[in-house]
């Protein structure tokens, strides 16, 4: 088991796949440009899909690619485009006093936590491709059957609540973002 | 590691061995040569017939009836200057043709262009690749050409490319989802996402094709929702030359000009191979049985119907007039979500048992009662200029836009 898991070429994949996630992650930091972090942010999305593919999960690869490069990041990018990009943040200022001391006080909080988790939990890195149950993970197409039975049995609750916060988030945004016309234009020529 | 592998292709059924490498870098380069030659058949090919269409002779001087031309062309914008605005963003400018050109190419790697071959003693599929994601990595390779177009459009620095690239980004979110769902449809009824079982689910008569199985709907849904992706006409508001310049190449000159070129027609030919692969059952159709040659014939049978639909979009774009942009948007959100969504889930309840889907069918036309009502509330809500647009599908007569105008000024 261990000789195949840290076979050459997927050492190979492992690195290629955090190189690209890494580099995109500090890229989206580093950036001065918006568009450029945001290019970065797609470079870290696909290094996340080539991690996904080495773990047999395709069909989470092809989403990761179609939901979030495809669609979120070219949302971010339509709004840094309506928005104005010449505009320089001047990040010396901050808008939200005290921000950096919460800030702080979150990461230390969130990085606690993972170290707590990864001590505590079994590792199961180098061991491909394992579901939570501890089975085998089923590769080519079964992957996709094992994923929407899971989705649809065990975890059903979880996916409902997701749909409907979604569904809810959308009507929020409608609602807060829709102004009667007539109120702001009473002279009628809008 | 083997095992799984031949499960998506029987090539690999006994290992990756020196042969099967070989097999896979022939099909890999036959694939590239064979799509870089029928672009360049498609260039003349369009021009030709939009020429005819117009009543013009068009490309004639460099071959037999001008086949030569887009060669000539090609050797022309090679040696032009090329320019990198002073405005321009360089890197990203640089960058853009590349993520146009590079789904193009990838996406043709899942299309099924015959059935399964016998070289030396090794079953061969006549696609290039065979991934068990199948039809969502052309979802993917699609969402990743749109960066193509924004980033061209924003990276020039220009106005008319901005507007171009606004319009690009909205639009191809737009009409994803619709496509999305089609794809859906298909999934369902064939059980699988490769594009090898979804021809092979239809290789048993044309009553056995998508197209017919499914309803007519899905496939037209597709049809329209992939020219829009295409930025195809009617639907090329990003391009449009009345309106936008050039749209986001105006910039481009040179040699990355033409990759754009090139990425625009390769996604024609691969988006029609693509429709063909989901509604008209790929390769399938009559095979004479004469011995050593069977394998031919699914091929011509898919380039046939392919190059019908390689034609269907030039006379689209000789026939019909531009989308206005509140019409495409109107089109995708209002009409052709709702409707692949519907019909999704009529599909999805006849494929349990009968009653279901009928039990479905009456859920979605009460959906779409409601949601008209709701359109229709919300049109007579609206005031303003823009109640003088119409919807898709009218036709705003000057009579009627002069008369909203003047009852406008009595008020």
């Amino acid at each position: 088991m261990i000789a195949t898991a840290y076979a050459i070429p997927s050492v190979l994949v492992f690195l290629t796949a955090a190189l690209l996630i890494l580099v995109g992650a500090v890229g989206v930091l580093a950036m001065r440009n918006p568009v450029h972090s945001a290019l970065s942010l797609i470079m870290t999305l696909f290094g996340v899909a080539v991690a996904f593919v080495a773990q047999s999960a395709d069909f989470l690869a092809a989403v990761q690619v179609i939901v979030y490069a495809g669609a979120i990041v070219v949302l971010f990018l339509f709004v840094i485009m309506f928005l104005g990009v010449d505009r320089r943040e001047d990040v010396r200022v901050e808008p939200l006093v005290g921000q950096r001391v919460f800030a702080g006080i979150g990461v230390v909080i969130t990085v606690a936590g993972l170290i707590t988790l990864l001590a505590r939990s079994h590792w199961v890195t180098g061991a491909i491709a394992v579901s939570s149950s501890g089975r085998a993970l089923s590769t080519g197409s079964g992957n996709v059957t094992q994923l929407g039975g899971a989705v649809f049995t065990t975890y059903l609750f979880a996916f409902e609540a997701t749909a409907a916060l979604l569904i809810i988030a959308v009507v929020g945004a409608v609602l807060l973002a829709r102004r009667e016309r007539a109120a702001d234009a009473p002279g009628g020529d809008a | 590691m083997t095992t799984w592998l031949a499960t998506v292709d029987p090539l690999f059924a006994h290992g990756v061995t020196a042969a099967v490498l070989i097999i896979v870098l022939v099909k890999v380069v036959v694939g590239f040569a064979a799509l870089m030659g029928s672009v360049t058949l498609m260039i003349w090919f369009e021009r030709k017939a939009i020429s005819d269409m117009q009543s013009r002779i068009g490309p004639q001087r460099w071959g037999p009836f001008g086949i030569l031309q887009t060669l000539a062309d090609g050797i022309k914008l090679f040696f032009k200057e090329d320019l990198v605005p002073a405005e321009a963003d360089r890197f990203t400018f640089k960058l853009a043709p590349y993520l146009v050109l590079v789904p193009a190419l990838i996406t043709f790697a899942i299309v099924p262009i015959g059935g399964t071959v016998d070289i030396a003693g090794h079953p061969v599929l006549l696609q290039v690749a065979n991934p068990p994601i199948g039809i969502l990595l052309m979802l993917a390779m699609s969402g990743i050409s749109v960066y193509g177009v924004i980033l061209a459009g924003w990276s020039s620095g220009s106005k008319y490319p901005l507007m171009s690239a606004v319009r690009a980004s909205a639009q191809m979110i737009s009409y994803e989802a619709a496509l999305g769902m089609t794809i859906v449809t298909i999934v369902l009824a064939t059980g699988s996402l490769s594009t090898h079982d979804i021809v092979a689910a239809q290789a048993h008569g044309v009553w056995h094709w998508n197209l017919i199985r499914l309803g007519v709907v899905p496939f037209v849904v597709f049809l329209i929702a992939i020219t829009a992706e295409l930025n195809r006409p009617p639907f090329d508001v990003v391009e449009a030359e009345t309106e936008l310049v050039g749209g986001f190449h105006t910039e481009y000159s040179s040699l990355r000009f033409a990759l754009f070129f090139l990425a625009e027609f390769m996604n024609t030919i691969t988006m029609s191979a693509i429709i063909v692969t989901l509604f008209l059952g790929g390769p399938a159709g009559w095979v004479p049985n004469i011995a050593h040659v069977r394998w031919v014939f699914p091929i011509l049978w898919f380039l046939a119907k392919t190059v019908g639909f390689a034609f269907a979009y030039v006379w689209f774009r000789a026939a019909l007039p531009r989308f206005r942009y509140d019409q495409l948007m109107d089109l995708g959100w209002k009409r052709l979500i709702p409707l692949s969504l519907g019909w999704m889930l009529i599909v999805a309840g006849f494929l349990i048992r009968a009653s279901w889907g009928f039990l479905m069918a009456a859920m979605v036309i009460l959906a779409w009662t409601v949601l008209t009502r709701a359109f229709t509330l919300g049109q007579s809500r609206e005031e303003g200029r823009d109640a003088l647009l119409p919807t898709v599908g009218e036709r705003p007569l000057p009579g009627r836009v002069l008369r909203a105008w003047t009852d406008r000024e009595k008020d």
